[in-house]
This record gives C-alpha cells, sequence and structure tokens, in this order.
C-alpha cells in the first residue's frame, strides 16, 4: 500500500488541454507561490458535487459555497478544531482540503464558539423560520432582475421621469447584483448547515459510544424527518398522475411527447383543470435538477419538461395497475418512533436517557434545516440562477459575442463583466466592441480544452494522507474518513479481487446485473431489476428507485441522496466506494452488500 | 364426557390450561407463547390420565397396595411398586383420547415431514397442593420414541412412573393421598439440528447491548460449548436487524447423529466435515436473523441480558426451523454499567465531540 497520493505538481496535463488555466480563476490553482503550503496537505476530489470537469463560469457556485462554508467555521461560529475548507481546480476537477485550526487555539475558541453557536441553537426555529423568508425573498428579487438585450433608443419615459441613467448601466449592475445574491444564497446556505452537522454528529458520538456496533444508517433513521421537502417533487408528480387517472384523461399521456399530451390536454375543461394544478406544483417544487444543480448542463424540470411528464406517464401506469404510491407515513412513522424507544431501552441509565432525549431533540430541531435547504438552494434558486445566466447568454447572443446562448459558462464569472462592459460601451458609443470578433473563436477553443478535460479521470485524492480524518465537515458531508482515505491508497491499482468497499447506507443483500450510468441523460437505459451504479445519484432521481433492485455510487457518505432514497426505497445501497464506475462494468452481475458496505463483482 | 381434553400444542397452551398440563409442559407453553419457539409437540393432559385411570377401575386395588406397604421393607416395597406399575401399563385409553392422540401425532409427523417422528416423551406432573418441584426429574423421560404405537406405550411409562419406590415413600411420609397426584405427559420432538450454537444478547467483545453475538456450528451444539469445534460468529443489531459483523470459521469437525448398531436410538458423536462444508457459513441471513429474534424475544420475557442455546431444526419448515433450547441469564457483562455520562450542556457536549472526534477516538482503539 502506499503511503501518499500523487502531489498536485505531478499531475499532467491531459493531451488536448494545454492552456486549461486559463479557464479558472487564477486564485483556484495550484501554484509555485504556494507550492510548500499545497503539497503539505490532503485534497480529495469532490465527486459528490463536481463529479465532471467544470465549464469556467460554472465554477462560481464552487467558490462561493466553500468561501462561504468556510467563513462560518473561521469567523461566524469559530468552530474550535476547524479551520475552512480550501479548494483549488485541477485539470477541471474540484480538489478540497480541511484546513484546522492551530491546535494551540483550540482551547481559547471554545468560549467564542459555545456564546455563538449556543445563540443559534436556543433560537434555532424562530431563526429557520426567518431563514425561510429570506430565501424566498432572495429568489424573488432575482427572479425580477432584468438582464435584457440593450435597446436602440432608450424609452421616452427614462427622459420625462428623469431617471438619469441608461440600459446599459442597469444591465451592468443587473449581472453585478446577480453575483452578490449568488453569494449570498450560498452565505444563507452555510447560515445553519455547519451547527446542524455539529449538533448531528453529536448524538451520533453518543450513539456510538452507547453502542459501539449501532450502524450508522440506524442513528440517521432516529433524526431522519419523515416529511422532507426533497421528496415534494417527486409527491406532486404522484399527485398529478393520481389526478390524470381519477379525471378520466390519463390516455393523453400515451402520446409520447409532451407537445401531444399538452395539446390534447388544453382541449377540455378537466385536462385544463389538470394543467392548472400541474402550474401550481410546478412553482417551486418542478425547479428541479436532474443533477447536483452545480453544472449549468444539469436538466431542470421546469425547462425540460418531457422528464417531469415521463416519470408522470410512468406513474399513472401504475396508479392504473393498482399500485399503491403513497409513501406509509404512518408506518415509517411508527417504526422511527420503534427504532428510538429501543436503543432508548437499553441504555445504562436515566441519566444516559436525559442526555440521548436532548441530543436527539436538538438533532431533530435542526435536521429540517439539513434536509431541507437543499431544495432551496441547490435546486429552486440554482434553478433561477441558471435562467438569469442564460438571460446574459440570449443579450451576448443577439449581440454576436457569442454563438449560442450557453457559451456564456465558458467565461469566467469576473469577464462576464468585462464582456457586457464592452457590448455597453460599444452601444453606448455607437461603434463596434471588441467581442464579435474575438469571443466566437476563443470560446471554440476552451470547448476544445474542456473536451480534453471531460475525458480525464480524476484521482480521489493528492498529497499526504492525514493520520486521523477528524474534520467534521468532511466526515458528514463528503463521507472522508480515515478508513475511506487508506481504502484510496490500497485500491488505487484498481481492485484486482473485484470487491470494492464503501459506506453501508442502507440494508439489504441482493445480487443483479449491473447499470452504469455516468449522467441524467443516461436514465432512461436503466431496466427492472439493474443494480444501479453511478458516481452518484440526484434527489430527481427519485422515480427510478421504483425500477432498481440496489445502487453503488463512487462518492458520498450516509447522508448523500443515493443513502436516503434507498432507505426510503428499501433498496441495498453501497456510497463512496470510489472506484464503482471505473471498475464495474454494464451487464456484469454484482452482489451488493448494505449491512456492511460490501460490493462483489461476481461474475 | 364431552368436554374432556385430550392434548393441546405447546403454541396453543394457554396459562387457564396449565393446570391440565403439569409444570414441564406449562413452561413449554410459557415460551412457545412469549415467542421462545422451543421444538414443537404437545401436552397430553391430566384428562387423558385421569380418564383412564377412571376406566381401569384398578385405582383402588393400587391404593390399597401402596398405602399399606412398609416402606421400610424393601423387597415388599419392591414389590408392591412394581405390581401398581404393571397394572397403570395396563390401562386401557378411551377410542376417543386415543383418536385424538394419533391425530396429534400424525400432525406433528406431517409439520416435520417424516414419517414416525422421533420424539421425547417426558412425565408432567402435577400435584394439587403442593409444588412438586423436589420431584421435577424423578419420573420418566424416554427419548427418541418413533410411531404413535410405542409413544402412547411410553405415555402410560410416564404414568407408572408416579409409583416409583421413591414416589410412593415420598407421598407415604408427607402424608399426600396417592389418588390426589396426577400425571400430564409431554410429546416433543427430537431436534435433528442442521446448525447450531449459543447466543448472547449484547456483544461479549465490549458488552454493546444494542448488538446480538451468535456463534454457530454445523450439527448439534455441544461443540460450540465444549469448545471443540471454532464456530463461526455473527454480530446482529437487535433494533435494526442488520448483521453487522461475520467471521466464517473453517469447520473442519461437527457433532452429528450416527445411527448405532442394534439400536433405534441414534448417537450424536463428533466427525470430519467434508471439505466444501468447511468454509461455508453456517447459517443463511435469514436464520442468523430468525435466531437472533428468538435469542431478544427471551432477554424481553426473561427482564435481562440472555445466553441462550439455540438449533436450527432440519425437519421443520423453513422459517420455523430456529428453536431455542435453553436461556439463562448472562452473568459476565450484566454486572456492569455501561454508562456514557455525555455532558448535558448540549453546545459543550457538542465541543467535546468536535475537539474529540469519534473517528478519531475510535482510531486509537486497539484492532
Amino acid at each position: 500500500m502506499a503511503d501518499r497520493f500523487p502531489s498536485p505538481f505531478e499531475i499532467q496535463t491531459p493531451e488536448g488541454a494545454e492552456g486549461w488555466q486559463e479557464l479558472y480563476t487564477y486564485s483556484s490553482l495550484f501554484c509555485e507561490e504556494r507550492r510548500e503550503y499545497e503539497e503539505g496537505a490532503f485534497w480529495f476530489h469532490d465527486g459528490v458535487h463536481w463529479p465532471e470537469a467544470l465549464t469556467p463560469w460554472d465554477t462560481t457556485f464552487l467558490e462561493f459555497a466553500l468561501a462561504s462554508l468556510s467563513q462560518y467555521n473561521t469567523r461566524h461560529y469559530i468552530i474550535p478544531p476547524a479551520y475552512g475548507v480550501d479548494f483549488r481546480i485541477l485539470n477541471g476537477y474540484v480538489y478540497l482540503s480541511p484546513v484546522p485550526a492551530p491546535p494551540e487555539d483550540i482551547e481559547s475558541r471554545v468560549p467564542l464558539f459555545m456564546e455563538r453557536a449556543g445563540f443559534y441553537f436556543g433560537n434555532w426555529n424562530r431563526l429557520y423560520d426567518d431563514w425561510l423568508v429570506k430565501i424566498r425573498d432572495l429568489v424573488k428579487e432575482m427572479s425580477e432582475l432584468r438582464l435584457e438585450p440593450l435597446p436602440q433608443f432608450e424609452d421616452l419615459e427614462v427622459i420625462t421621469s428623469g431617471v438619469g441613467k441608461g440600459s446599459g448601466n442597469e444591465l451592468l449592475a443587473s449581472y453585478h447584483r446577480l453575483l452578490d445574491l449568488a453569494l449570498t444564497l450560498w452565505q444563507y446556505h452555510f447560515e445553519f448547515l455547519n451547527l446542524g452537522y455539529a449538533a448531528y454528529l453529536d448524538f451520533f458520538g453518543f450513539c456510538k459510544t452507547a453502542f459501539p456496533s449501532i450502524p450508522d444508517l440506524a442513528i440517521a433513521k432516529m433524526v431522519a424527518g419523515v416529511d422532507v421537502d426533497l421528496f415534494r417533487p417527486d409527491d406532486e408528480l404522484k399527485k398529478l398522475a393520481r389526478l390524470a387517472v381519477s379525471s378520466g384523461i390519463d390516455d393523453r399521456f400515451d402520446a409520447g411527447d409532451v407537445a401531444t399530451t399538452w395539446e390534447k390536454l388544453k382541449s377540455d375543461e378537466a385536462g385544463r383543470a389538470w394543467i392548472a394544478e400541474w402550474e401550481k406544483a410546478a412553482e417551486p417544487w418542478f425547479n428541479f435538477s436532474t443533477g447536483s444543480g452545480f453544472y449549468h448542463s444539469d436538466k431542470i424540470w421546469i425547462e425540460n419538461v418531457e422528464v417531469p411528464v415521463g416519470y408522470i406517464a410512468d406513474y399513472i401506469t401504475k396508479v392504473r395497475d393498482g399500485v399503491d404510491l403513497d409513501r406509509p407515513i404512518q408506518a415509517l412513522h411508527a417504526e422511527r418512533d420503534r427504532v428510538v424507544a429501543e436503543y432508548r431501552e437499553l441504555l445504562d441509565s436515566d441519566e444516559d436517557r436525559e442526555a440521548f432525549d436532548a441530543k436527539l431533540g436538538l438533532s431533530r430541531t435542526v435536521f429540517p434545516y439539513v434536509e431541507n435547504h437543499n431544495f432551496y438552494v441547490e435546486h429552486w434558486a440554482h434553478s433561477v440562477l441558471w435562467r438569469k445566466m442564460r438571460d446574459v447568454g440570449k443579450v451576448l447572443k443577439a449581440a454576436d459575442f457569442i454563438v449560442n446562448t450557453d457559451d456564456v459558462f465558458m467565461l469566467k464569472r469576473a469577464e462576464v463583466s468585462d464582456v457586457l462592459w464592452d457590448l455597453y460601451a460599444g452601444w453606448a458609443v455607437g461603434a463596434p466592441s471588441r467581442g464579435p470578433g474575438y469571443w466566437p473563436a476563443e470560446i471554440e477553443r476552451r470547448r476544445g480544452i474542456h473536451e480534453a478535460l471531460k475525458q480525464w479521470s480524476a484521482p480521489p485524492a493528492l498529497g499526504i494522507p492525514p493520520e486521523v480524518v477528524t474534520e467534521p465537515f468532511t466526515v458528514m458531508l463528503w463521507g472522508i474518513t480515515s478508513d475511506s482515505v487508506s481504502a484510496w491508497l490500497s485500491s488505487g491499482e484498481g481492485g484486482a479481487d473485484g470487491e470494492l468497499s464503501g459506506f453501508a447506507a442502507s440494508p439489504g443483500l441482493v445480487e443483479g446485473p449491473a447499470r452504469v450510468i455516468f449522467s441524467a441523460d443516461q436514465i432512461s437505459e436503466i431496466e427492472d431489476g439493474e443494480i444501479l451504479v453511478a458516481p452518484l445519484t440526484a434527489p430527481s432521481w427519485a422515480p427510478i428507485f421504483g425500477k432498481i433492485k440496489a445502487t453503488v455510487t463512487d462518492v458520498g457518505g450516509m447522508m448523500s441522496h443515493a443513502a436516503i432514497v434507498c432507505r426510503e426505497y428499501g433498496l441495498p445501497a453501497v456510497t463512496g466506494t470510489a472506484f464503482g464506475t471505473k471498475n464495474i462494468r454494464t451487464g456484469q452481475l454484482i452482489r451488493v452488500d448494505g449491512n456492511t458496505g460490501k460490493v462483489t463483482v461476481l461474475e | 364426557m364431552p368436554d374432556r381434553l385430550t392434548a393441546i400444542p405447546f403454541e396453543c397452551l394457554v396459562t387457564e390450561q396449565h393446570p391440565l398440563v403439569g409444570g414441564k409442559c406449562a413452561s413449554l407453553g410459557t415460551m412457545s407463547q412469549a415467542g421462545l419457539p422451543v421444538p414443537p409437540g404437545f401436552a397430553v393432559t391430566i384428562d387423558v390420565f385421569a380418564d383412564a385411570k377412571q376406566g381401569s377401575g384398578l385405582m383402588p386395588r393400587i391404593k390399597d397396595l401402596i398405602t399399606n406397604v412398609d416402606t421400610d421393607d424393601q423387597t415388599a416395597l419392591v414389590s408392591a411398586a412394581s405390581r401398581a406399575r404393571e397394572m397403570v401399563r395396563s390401562w386401557r385409553l378411551s377410542e376417543e383420547h386415543e383418536n385424538r392422540l394419533r391425530q396429534m401425532y400424525a400432525d406433528l409427523c406431517a409439520l416435520c415431514g417424516t414419517e414416525d417422528v422421533p420424539v421425547a416423551v417426558r412425565s408432567s406432573a402435577t400435584v394439587e397442593d403442593s409444588p412438586d418441584a423436589s420431584f421435577a426429574g424423578e419420573h420418566d423421560t424416554y427419548l427418541w420414541v418413533c410411531g404413535i404405537d410405542d409413544v402412547l406405550e411410553k405415555v402410560r411409562g410416564c404414568w407408572a412412573s408416579l409409583f416409583t419406590e421413591r414416589a410412593i415413600t415420598y407421598r407415604n411420609e408427607m402424608g399426600y393421598d396417592h389418588d390426589r397426584v396426577d400425571m400430564a405427559v409431554a410429546v416433543q420432538k427430537m431436534i435433528r439440528p442442521r446448525a447450531a450454537g449459543v447466543a448472547f444478547t449484547l456483544d461479549p467483545t465490549n458488552g454493546d447491548r444494542s448488538g446480538i453475538c451468535i456463534d454457530a456450528a454445523w450439527g448439534f451444539g455441544e461443540g460450540v460449548v465444549s469448545g471443540d469445534v471454532t464456530p463461526d460468529n455473527f454480530l446482529v443489531d437487535k433494533v435494526m436487524w442488520s448483521i453487522n459483523r461475520r467471521i466464517i470459521s473453517p469447520k473442519t469437525h461437527a457433532h452429528l447423529l450416527t445411527e448405532v448398531e442394534g439400536s433405534h436410538c441414534p448417537r450424536v458423536s463428533r466427525v470430519q466435515l467434508p471439505d466444501d462444508q468447511v468454509n461455508v457459513p453456517s447459517l443463511t441471513d435469514d436464520e442468523i436473523v430468525a435466531i437472533a429474534k428468538l435469542a431478544r424475544a427471551a432477554e424481553k420475557h426473561y427482564g435481562c441480558p440472555q445466553d441462550i442455546e439455540w438449533a436450527v431444526d432440519d425437519d421443520l419448515p423453513a422459517g420455523e426451523d430456529a428453536v431455542l433450547l435453553q436461556a439463562r441469564p448472562e452473568t459476565v457483562w450484566s454486572k456492569k454499567r455501561h454508562r456514557v455520562g455525555a455532558k448535558t450542556d448540549a453546545t459543550a457536549s457538542i465541543v467535546d465531540t468536535l475537539v474529540n472526534p469519534l473517528y478519531a477516538r475510535r482510531r486509537k482503539l486497539p484492532a
């Protein structure tokens, strides 16, 4: 077994990707100026959120998210042992490194943390209610930002109202405001999350101390909510499917294409009533990404209606067959109560039971945020943000700066500002901008580089592994533990023995043919009874969980989406295997043991 | 005699019926009703005994014979007791009782999928006004009884064991009426284990109360108990029923039934196993969970951690083949406290968790 991963400075540029560094913010690259620090640290590839090579603009959320996460650890709550999580881009892929607080400072940070975190824990529900208002206000303001082509002449009203400034100014300001709001969004995202995880980890630690062999998923089950916003979009699909059947218009979904279905629906009262219900559900629940929400290329239901309508058609078939689509809410509640009562009873004393109750209580207080924020931030707000960026793309396309709307994502966040300036200045002067002559070719060049980066396979980690992984969020969010690090070190050669290990994320043991899927576009390839093998899964894949027998992912821990959804559907899952999609081929017979976290290739 | 009960399967025995079936059967019934599946079988009630006694008309003669015997005169006592037992063995069952017992045994054979399934026939005595505890085990037990005719004969044998020299002397000395002693009989399947072993309702490696630790080997559990086979080991979570640890050991030997020449009664002996069984898990996942559930039921029933002996009977239908043979309190970890003793202040406790993370703590433990 190797004792270290390759240094970031040993990594070669893939062929055809020369100059890739120009696609990303200068500060996000490994560089000679920081080499000593960077080579001494441990870096892991974040495949949970960014499994594929990023385009330049898409690094915005990476940078905003990691800076915001870090800021709350380091500057707001003063988490005693942990600073932030540093971030780099290498060959287009994301590498993260948890930064510990200096050991000698830990003690003096404790009282600061106690006061600040204590305030949030003590006022959690009120603050969370406020958060829900803040986030809705933020999404509303983003939605209302105007990012439109510049007019030939300003409206007369601009003159008569004496406003004293023009559309170019507003376009630039709107883009800047959009970025400010995006950063605020990510500040909000981490306002509660670090503390939520800390409270959960405390309960987790208590349970592991009381019951050394307790499965991680038992702890998750005691805390997890039954009515979670993340399940809402799927629930809405089921509701719409039932409505279609009960109003006798379900045959219209047999058409196979959305336009025909819609045409038929609009033809009568029942159909129009259904469409009205659809629209009610769509805002906000179908602002739902088929991916992690971190890529502009992730499909959003509301903009790719064929995706949710396809799921509805599947559900209609099930409703016709008499399948009960309801999640057994009552039974899930009862099961959660049973699990809690039984472990509680096994504790040594009333004193321990009191501590157990308090910790479980706090975990359940913080958990709705932990479970729900993802819909509001990564799905809803990001959907709006991607839409707004496409508005920018349309403005640039209309002015011949770019060929396709989505070319805007080949520009860096800060470059967009310069490009809009170029556009504005040309418009203001009434003379040619430089952009139309410059950007189409440059974007073509960048696309070539990006394509080359996409072919590269990112190693799971770089640098020197820590003796133990202690940073709590690294463990919780990315599922990276001392054990997974040593597993990577030993199986880097490719797991010749046909066995992979990961998190026992959802119990059960099954065998079946594998289906290796790399993105949401391939979902339709999945056949009944197959075992899904994917880099990771997204919440919007929920409807396929009725088809598959088990799930294996490359990345993610106990709280990853695949883990949560598989527990919900009662399917075995092994997450965080690192090499699942690399070592398993579609069609191979595999065994997934969700009890032990082992995946075996049988043939 | 329309309301006379003949026999009751153990799993149907309710508390109100305990006076009809004697101490041994009552305890098998209690376990069965508490979700602790014992090897299947049925109780032959005291009604059968009483009706046979009544029908024979021989009781006055028996009483006469044994009440007046001089218990100090060994020869006279042996002779009286022997004649009394002979008379009991001659008692006839009413047609109704006999037919019902034939049916009950046939049902047991059907359940086990075996003709003439081997059973143990055990005495289950009752004495109206005294606990018969001091006499437990003094009455007869017959093992490896096959076929209903033999079963019926051994039932009478159990009845007759009320009239051993010791029993007669005991009752005479205590002043108990020989007529007020009733005898029920337990007819219980002999186990033929595919696998067997022990289970603790805690993890004996660290005292974890959420775990059920199972040691299992092929055949009878003797080797697991004595340590002359290395068993497979499984750890099951008693709330989630997940199997959290499996260690499959090379099981070169097993304790299995072997035929004994000239006897219908086989013997358990230690034999070498074929290679293809050595490294195969001795239990399936379903069996592991079934045994864990059985151990947990015993723990709940008795109210403290248990150390049980169990078997998976090859003759019983899948899903009903895990049986409890014995349960006793666990004594090592049960006496120790297992407090967590976390800080009660939530934020202070969180600081502890953050500064001294679990993953670091676990790493430091010896492997």
